[in-house]
């Protein structure tokens, strides 16, 4: 039966901006390989821990959605636990209100992103409305 | 301000009227309590990070089942810690 799960794992915050990426890359091609369908992927960063793990106390947060069969789960594990660079991982079955939540704040991420980007582009082309209003104003009275 | 305090003693002492509590998660419906937010779910522990009883917070059975498998599911990725002095302080 095909599922919809959801895991996230830290990796160890000595790698590389590259070396983390190659590290999400391969468990996205572990996934693939076993004809799982990504659906999402979400990447947090260099978060700080709120306890240190290996005697860290940050690392890269990724979490990935994804739709398989329940042993594509137990190898994704396997090879975490073969990954020295993964310091935790944890794997959650999604049920439907799960479903219905990481939609929902899928949307709120790219609200909130579009927003960040018009904010950026925004200012100059107000600027001139504005001017263009003001003639026109000028032009009506 | 030296009158702002003597008003505070002139008006009576407010008396606890029993709020009746509610569950948050009934109240507003929320059906999926999330795990990788650690922020709302401090909210349900205490300043050492022991989950708060139901008859605390008012949150219903089904609930508090929820909260407090997220709870600890956030504690294994280090979202919250599982033992610590003054969480909320920090904030």
């Amino acid at each position: 039966m095909v599922n919809q799960y959801e895991t996230v794992f830290i990796m160890t915050p000595v790698l590389s901006e590259d070396q983390m990426k190659e590290t999400v890359q391969k468990f996205e091609k572990i996934l693939t390989d076993k004809g799982a369908e990504i659906v999402h992927q979400e990447n947090w960063g260099l978060r700080k821990l709120e306890y240190p793990i290996q005697k860290k106390s940050s690392g890269f947060y990724h979490l990935i959605e994804f739709k398989a069969e329940g042993e594509v789960v137990a190898n994704l594990e396997l090879q975490y636990r073969r990954d020295e660079r993964i310091m935790r991982f944890l794997t959650v079955s999604m049920d439907k209100y799960a479903i219905a939540y990481a939609e929902k704040r899928r949307a709120n991420r790219n609200a909130k992103a579009a927003e960040t980007v018009e904010v950026e582009a925004a200012p100059a082309p107000k600027a001139e409305e504005v001017n263009e209003e003001s003639n026109k104003e000028e032009v009506a009275e | 301000m030296a009158q702002q305090s003597d008003i505070k003693y002139i008006a009576p002492v407010a008396i606890d009227i029993k709020k009746k509590k509610y569950c948050r998660f009934k109240k507003s419906g929320i059906k999926y309590i999330d795990y990788k937010d650690g922020e709302f779910l401090k909210k349900f522990v205490n300043e050492q990070g022991k989950i708060l009883p139901r008859r605390l917070t008012g949150t219903s059975l089904k609930y508090q089942k929820k909260v407090a498998q997220a709870v600890k599911r956030a504690r294994h990725l280090a979202l919250l810690p599982f033992v610590t002095d003054n969480l909320k302080s920090n904030y």
